[in-house]
């Protein structure tokens, strides 16, 4: 069977970065292939990189409060270059309010703080692209 | 616990602590067992079951505790601790616009705090200006956006800067934000040499864990240094540096890596400092610190203990330091970030009150004790003042400031501090063995080491050997009810609005001749700060300063390793 692969994010300044990289190991443990961006990625970068890599899924992480303006923008530029069918999902100190209106902005499952790895690893294994 | 030593005592101690294992202790677990998780620290350390004057055997009170305000101060700096002053109260603030951050100042002021604590936007922390296109999206999320000598005095209006003492979160930027508030001091008619403070101004842990860093390593350390030496000549009461613990185990160290990496960094500070051939004794009185403060109690009042003593003798006897104030080691603690939930968040201010007990335990000179809503947002004004009363309450009701170092003595504590001393010795000749600091952060010594603790930690709970409560046990499925902060939705505009007419509105000639003076500082090895001054009065913004640096240092590109 062919392994998952996940891009896993930063995107803008945020440099708070122990969440993705737990996330990051955690998908690779379950067996997914996972590559990590590092840090202050700009949303034309990810999806390039999304792109390139050839990624099933695409995990932000923001936690500065800028999700709002970055992670819309990848599944818009993911979208413009013909790669829609890649999940974006999200993580981070998200406000409740704001899950809905991402949803809504294409993002497929945000996860905030507290979520066991093994919700996310499950979503992934149950959603993305076979 | 001096007695201890006594030979014949402790042979004593050991015939009967066997007796008592056998006869009483054995009998009883039999029939009520102890519980199957284990008994470890937040930093994952295993924990016996009773300490005796067997843990501490070849211990000597001169040597490892003494007087407080005495060497090696592991009871503490001051010879009176909290029963002169309590601890500064200094909330970590800023959000939005510099009018909506110096509202909150005020605020909390009137609510009974002692210090300020300024927190900047991602922008700021990057040195970009609010109008960049790398700062898009982020204005005043995280802090204040502070762009010019402008926004320095909307941020500080009204506010008595010659009687209260600020702290500025500011790295890989500092000495130019140094310069905004030095610049808004002299505004106000003040002479610099009489303002207090402190900058954070410490880049190494930024490469290890807090990631806002701007310029690569040696040109930052030489900025650094500028710093120090600017200081102790022209403003004496600022402490030039705050060398800190705390995002490096907010990004998952163990309290031990914490503490180690820490002293690593500040040693690294000074030895930089004494190769520019300054005076110890010159600079490092106006050294501090800054800690984080976990939920385990005693590991983290074990912590600050250790540090103060490690530091103390490195700086007597490494660097043969003679001020005794060289000695001190002066810290601040904020309580941990990471431990919030945003589950059931009222359980929040709990878990910072006894954070926030460990800190004071351990002999702290100022805290920020968080707020229970910053799992999900910056803090409300509400959140923030019951986060403050939090202190007042340790302060004037528990009684823990009545007497020094309350817990000093105490067999688990001092063989805790012990632990924590001889480990953090260990990843010193570790670091040695790297090439020292700077390397081992090109090697990604630090980075690995504190994602492993991050990613066990993570373990632990999901395999529930350690339990958070709101988290894997004690859930409740009832989304979290609180109100948050809501921001001027029409801050950046009014702030890209200033930063545009500020550009129009200066002195054109001023402030290209006065970028050209810091671009030539900073070419050659002449102090950057008179050159940063000039050119904050000429009203040049933070990005197009930290744009000169950006072009002669370069900039530094992350490693990303997980």
């Amino acid at each position: 069977m062919k392994k998952i692969r996940v891009l896993i994010a930063k995107p803008g300044l945020d440099g708070h970065d122990r969440g993705a990289k737990v996330v990051a190991r955690g998908l690779r443990d379950a067996g997914m292939e996972v590559i990590y961006t590092g840090l202050h990625q700009t949303p034309e970068q990810i999806a390039e990189a999304a792109i390139q890599e050839d990624v099933d899924v695409v995990g932000l992480s923001c936690l500065s409060g800028a999700h709002m303006t970055l992670f819309p923008r990848v599944v818009e530029l993911l979208k413009e270059k013909g790669a829609g069918d890649i999940l974006v999902t999200g993580g981070g100190i998200i406000p409740d309010e704001d899950v809905p209106k991402l949803k809504e902005l294409g993002i497929a499952a945000v996860f905030g703080p507290g979520t066991p790895l093994k919700e996310i690893i499950d979503f992934h294994e149950k959603n993305a692209r076979k | 616990m001096m007695a201890m030593n006594d030979k014949s005592e402790l042979d004593e101690i050991e015939k009967d602590f066997q007796r008592w294992k056998k006869e009483c202790l054995n009998k009883s677990i039999e029939t009520l067992p102890e519980r199957d998780k284990p008994f470890i620290t937040t930093s994952s350390v295993p924990i016996g079951r009773l300490y005796t004057p067997l843990d501490v055997k070849d211990w000597d009170y001169f040597e490892k505790l003494g007087f407080p305000g005495e060497y090696p101060f592991t009871r503490g700096v001051h010879p009176t601790m909290y029963r002169s002053r309590p601890w500064t109260m200094r909330m970590f603030a800023g959000f939005g616009t510099a009018e909506e951050t110096n509202e909150r100042y005020k605020y909390l002021l009137h609510h009974g705090e002692t210090g300020l604590s300024v927190a900047f936007d991602f922008p700021t922390l990057y040195g970009y200006d609010t109008d960049d296109p790398h700062s898009e999206g982020e204005f005043g999320k995280c802090g204040v956006a502070i762009s010019s000598l402008r926004d320095m005095e909307i941020l500080f209006d009204g506010i008595p800067v010659d009687k209260i003492s600020t702290s500025m979160t500011i790295n890989g930027p500092a000495p130019v934000v140094w310069g905004f508030y030095i610049g808004m001091a002299e505004n106000k008619g003040l002479n610099p040499d009489i303002i207090s403070g402190t900058i954070q101004n410490d880049i190494l842990k930024e490469y290890i864990a807090q990631k806002s860093f701007i310029f690569p390593p040696e040109p930052s350390m030489r900025l650094i240094v500028d710093t120090f030496e600017y200081g102790f000549k022209e403003l004496p009461r600022w402490n030039t540096i705050s060398i800190s613990g705390y995002h490096i185990r907010e990004a998952g160290s163990t309290a031990v890596q914490e503490l180690a990496f820490t002293l690593a960094d500040g040693l690294e500070y000074v030895r930089a400092a004494v190769e520019r051939g300054l005076d110890v004794d010159k600079f490092a009185p106006r050294l501090s610190f800054f800690f984080n403060a976990h939920n385990d109690l005693f590991e983290e009042i074990a912590k600050y203990r250790a540090a103060r003593r490690i530091w103390a003798r490195e700086m007597k006897e490494t660097f043969g330091a003679k001020n005794p104030r060289s000695w001190w080691m002066r810290f601040h603690t904020q309580t941990a970030g990471v431990s919030l939930t945003a589950q059931q968040p009222y359980n929040n201010i709990v878990r910072v009150t006894i954070q926030a007990l460990a800190a004071v335990l351990g002999g702290t000179q100022s805290l920020h004790t968080n707020s229970m809503d910053e799992a999900m947002a910056v803090p409300s004004a509400e959140a923030a003042r019951i986060a403050l009363r939090t202190q007042q309450i340790i302060a004037h009701e528990s009684g823990v400031t009545n007497t020094i170092d309350p817990l000093g003595g105490s067999y688990f504590l001092e063989y805790l501090t012990d632990h924590m001393e001889e480990e953090t010795y260990n990843y010193f000749d570790k670091i040695d063995s790297l090439g020292g600091v700077v390397p081992a952060i090109k090697k990604g010594f630090f980075q690995k080491e504190i994602a492993d603790s991050a990613y066990r930690y993570q373990k632990e709970i999901e395999e529930n050997q350690r339990t958070v409560v709101g988290i894997n046990d004690y859930a409740t499925e009832e989304p979290a009810k609180i109100e948050l902060l809501k921001m001027d939705p029409e801050g950046e505009r009014r702030q890209i609005d200033r930063l545009e007419k500020l550009r129009e509105s200066r002195d054109r000639k001023k402030y290209e001749s006065s970028l050209d003076r810091l671009r030539k500082a900073a070419e050659s090895d002449e102090n950057v700060m008179p050159a940063i001054k000039d050119a904050v009065h000429a009203y040049a913004t933070l990005g197009e300063i930290c744009g000169v640096f950006r072009e002669v240092f370069g900039e530094y590109k992350d490693l990303a390793i997980f």
